[in-house]
């Protein structure tokens, strides 16, 4: 392995069968969802709010983030990010182990990746049995500002 | 001296204090968690700590809100020297009058109101005063005067702005508002002049230069009145033509920790800030008070007037907002600025004492929501928000309005003396009675959260121990299911009556035909052709709290003899003025000393005054020395009313001339010292 290699370190969770990779850097914590509390008008990606240790945290459907049907897990995950000093969840259908890759094996998105896809991912990691997108976490959130008001 | 009060403060960085407010908020948070899950366990040891705790918690919560209090004063700085410029530029001598700027109020929220306010000031100056020239024609100074004044009022800071300038002017008010498709000719017909006023708060009264150049008036008003909405607040307009404008503007003394009303929609939990909140109905299909359809659109008949309804889950589209025919819910009537209109829900809970966090960014688009809060049991719900309600049925009630206005004019004559009744059943089949204007709140609690202590019902109720009083002997509590009860509040205190089941709430005009002897009730009624005993609440006060007459000082509050009741405490001035009508005095009532003697100069014909005693500000002795030195009035027979009976006060009001003294739960009392009085008068005449 060369020296120059830069090694990072991601969680990685299933949605609709596929893996996804999050720098670990962004991860606060992984919570199962307890207690989701649906708010109205909000746009469909957006699946409640709930109550995290006393922090108000807003709860993203990847599922829906990324097209995918509606899924009747009822232990729902979450991972738990911050960003601009807000709490947010990101609900997934299983949290999978945290992997240390090298950069070498990532690559840009595939030019045929699907659009609304291709937005959301960094990257792509190739691993030995599967293939990890990386998720673009600010490109994730970048939900509801244009969703239809009252 | 000052050297010592110098040491007696310290500079503190806003953030440590912005941080000690959010520890404490979440503190209060822990509270109400920890009294949500003491109330599921009956006779639990953590109940005597937690209620020391919870008001500890309390006490804390008001110290820190304190050191986050500044004088409003500091947003008024640059008032003079902006008024001085603007007299010279304008060539208006203007006199500039403050009063109340010591009145303190939240920082976040001075600093909110501080452009508003500047706004306003400017435009009373440029708008509001007329040229010198034109005043003089008018026989007024030529110098005019801008009034800014603020004072506290319950939970709020009261400021107003005013003028003594020529006043709005309907005319050209009317003409714009049409002219800017606000209201058709017709509607503008019906209108009060009030109403009419209100217009210049309207969104787009007055975004086109042309129309502020003609209305005169109103510049940037409907800026001013979103921004004040934003804070939760309310502004208002009085105008007397050639006499003068006044704004009223009534905002909550802090953001972060709101009373608010738990409802449920469509099986969610939403907060309805209780500022808002005018009343709750019940709505039961068979009632009065069912709902009725104009085409699509719900209306309630509601008082002789009717209210324009909105169910929560249509407007929020939950479920596809469909609309539900759950005629039995209940109806939250709910009042921002001069629209009223009713939210209805399916269930309404209790009132809480919430922590208002802001929405995520992600969901602050959202209009019809102003924040969210954690409650007592852990979970997340949303807080409506009233003015973005009136926004989304705006239109509709506007026209309502106007059409409730003419019905309004119809029948004012002979609404006099109508009194709205809640009726119940409590015991027997026979329907009781008491005057809706004295319950606080109709709940439904849950029996197992009914505590029982030294033979006493207690129920846990916003944070207190509230007891429960039986309305008589007959009445039992229920074993299993709700409880329905009917709270009294007066001064942070509540108390609740057990009956079985809640009827209707009925309006007519109250004759009490006979008074009774029995105790707790006033006597009986015809309500709906049927004899209805009307309880008397004053009874049950001092049941529920044994201490009710001496708690604290009891700030408190009636013919054909007219008698001029003075107490400050609405409770006191509801309670009393039936009591004395029935016993054959017409009432009028004032809830200051300054109020009365208001009335007293009017001229009005009074022949005996009843005043509290304990009053803030002018106490019932000052009321009663002003009266006595008045030579017109010098002679009124002047009853006080006091939960201080002591012999030194007794022997002061002696003093300062009032002709007897009671003891403001001696009903009789008071009735037999109306009655001697009276009987002076007739030998004396």
């Amino acid at each position: 392995m060369s020296t120059l290699e830069t090694m990072t370190d991601y969680v990685t969770a299933t949605v609709g069968g596929q893996l996804f990779g999050l720098p670990i850097g962004r991860v606060q914590d992984v919570f199962v969802l307890d207690r989701l509390t649906r708010v109205p008008l909000a746009t469909p990606e957006i699946a409640g709010v709930l109550n995290l240790r006393g922090r108000i945290v807003t709860a993203i459907d990847l599922r829906r983030r990324f097209g995918l049907p509606p899924d009747e897990v009822r232990k729902r995950m979450a991972i738990g990010i911050e960003h601009r000093g807000e709490s947010y969840g990101l609900l997934i259908d299983t949290i999978g182990e945290v992997l240390n890759l090298p950069s070498s094996s990532r690559e840009g998105n595939p030019v045929n990746l699907e659009p609304l896809f291709a937005r959301m991912s960094a990257g792509v990691h190739r691993l030995e049995d599967r293939l990890m997108v990386v998720l673009d976490v600010d490109r994730v959130l970048d939900v509801g500002q244009h969703a239809e008001a009252a | 001296m000052n050297d010592k009060i110098a040491n007696k403060s310290i500079r503190v960085h806003v953030d440590t204090l912005e941080h000690l407010m959010t520890m404490v908020s979440e503190l209060v948070l822990t509270r109400n968690q920890l009294l949500e899950i003491v109330r599921r366990h009956e006779d639990s040891e953590f109940k005597a700590p937690l209620q020391r705790l919870s008001s500890v918690t309390a006490e804390l919560q008001e110290g820190v809100m304190k050191t986050r209090m500044q004088q409003i004063g500091v947003a008024w700085q640059k008032l003079p020297r902006l008024l001085r410029d603007l007299s010279a530029e304008l060539a208006k001598p203007i006199e500039f009058e403050m009063r109340g700027a010591e009145t303190e109020l939240d920082r976040q929220v001075l600093e909110l109101i501080r452009d508003p306010l500047t706004h306003m000031v400017r435009n009373s100056a440029d708008h509001g005063l007329e040229m010198p020239a034109v005043r003089r024609a008018c026989g007024k100074p030529e110098k005019g005067t801008i009034g800014l004044s603020a004072r506290h009022e319950g939970g709020h800071i009261v400021i107003e702005v005013s003028d003594d300038g020529a006043g709005l002017s309907t005319e050209r008010i009317k003409a714009t508002a049409i002219a800017r498709g606000l209201a058709t000719e017709a509607q503008i017909e019906k209108m009060s002049e009030a109403q009419i006023q209100r217009f210049i708060f309207a969104p787009g009264f007055s975004t086109a230069q042309k129309v502020t150049n003609v209305s005169g008036r109103g510049v940037g008003m409907d800026v001013v009145r979103s921004n004040i909405d934003e804070i939760g607040g309310t502004v208002d307009v009085k105008s007397v033509s050639g006499k003068g404008t006044t704004f009223i503007i009534k905002i909550p003394l802090t953001l972060a920790i709101v009373s608010a009303l738990i409802v449920e929609a469509a099986g969610d939990r939403f907060a309805i800030p209780q500022l808002a909140v005018v009343e709750l109905v019940r709505v039961r299909n068979n009632s009065e008070h069912k709902i009725e359809r104009i085409k699509d659109a719900a209306v309630l008949r509601l008082r002789n007037k009717l209210l324009p309804l909105v169910h929560l889950k249509v407007l929020l589209k939950i479920d596809g907002g469909a609309d539900c025919q759950a005629e039995n819910g209940f109806i939250v009537v709910t009042q921002v600025g001069s629209q009223t209109f009713g939210i209805v829900v399916d269930a309404v809970f209790h009132t809480e004492e919430i922590v208002v966090k802001p929405m995520s960014s992600k969901l602050r688009h959202i209009p019809l929501f102003a924040g969210n809060t954690i409650l007592g049991d852990g979970s997340v719900i949303m807080i409506i928000e009233p003015n973005g309600i009136a926004h989304s049925i705006g239109n509709v009630v506007i026209e309502r309005d106007a059409t409730a206005a003419g019905q309004e004019a119809d029948r004012t004559d002979d609404r006099s003396g109508i009194e709205s009744m809640l009726v119940f059943r409590a015991g027997s089949p026979q329907p009781r009675a008491v005057l809706l204007s004295l319950v606080t709140r109709l709940e439904e609690i849950d029996v197992r959260k009914i505590e029982s202590s030294n033979g006493r019902s207690l129920v846990q109720y916003r944070g207190q121990l509230m007891p429960l009083i039986p309305v008589n002997d007959d009445v039992r509590l229920k074993s299993t299911g709700k409880q329905p009860l009917l709270v009294f509040s007066d001064e942070g205190r509540s108390m609740a009556l057990v009956v079985d089941e809640i009827v209707d709430i009925v309006e007519q005009k109250l004759d009490i035909e006979l008074l009774s002897e029995q105790p707790g009730v006033l006597g009986s009624a015809l309500i709906r052709g049927q004899a209805t005993e009307v309880i008397d609440v004053g009874h049950f006060l001092p049941l529920a709290f044994d201490d009710w007459h001496d708690w604290r000082e009891r700030r408190v509050a009636a013919g054909r003899h007219r008698v001029l009741l003075v107490d400050d405490s609405q409770f006191f001035r509801d309670m009393l003025a039936p009591l004395l009508n029935a016993a054959g005095f017409s009432v009028i009532c004032a809830a200051s000393a300054e109020e009365a003697l208001a009335v007293l100069r009017d001229g009005k014909r009074i022949e005996i005054v009843i005043t509290d005693i304990e009053m803030p500000g002018m106490d019932g002795f000052e009321l009663t020395s002003a009266v006595r030195r008045d030579p017109r009035t010098a002679a009124m027979p002047i009853i006080g009313l006091s939960s201080l009976l002591s012999a030194e006060a007794v022997e002061r009001g002696r003093r300062v001339g009032l002709h007897d003294y009671v003891a403001k739960f001696d009903r009789q009392g008071l009735i037999a010292a109306l009655k001697e009085q009276t009987a002076d008068m007739i030998r004396a005449a």
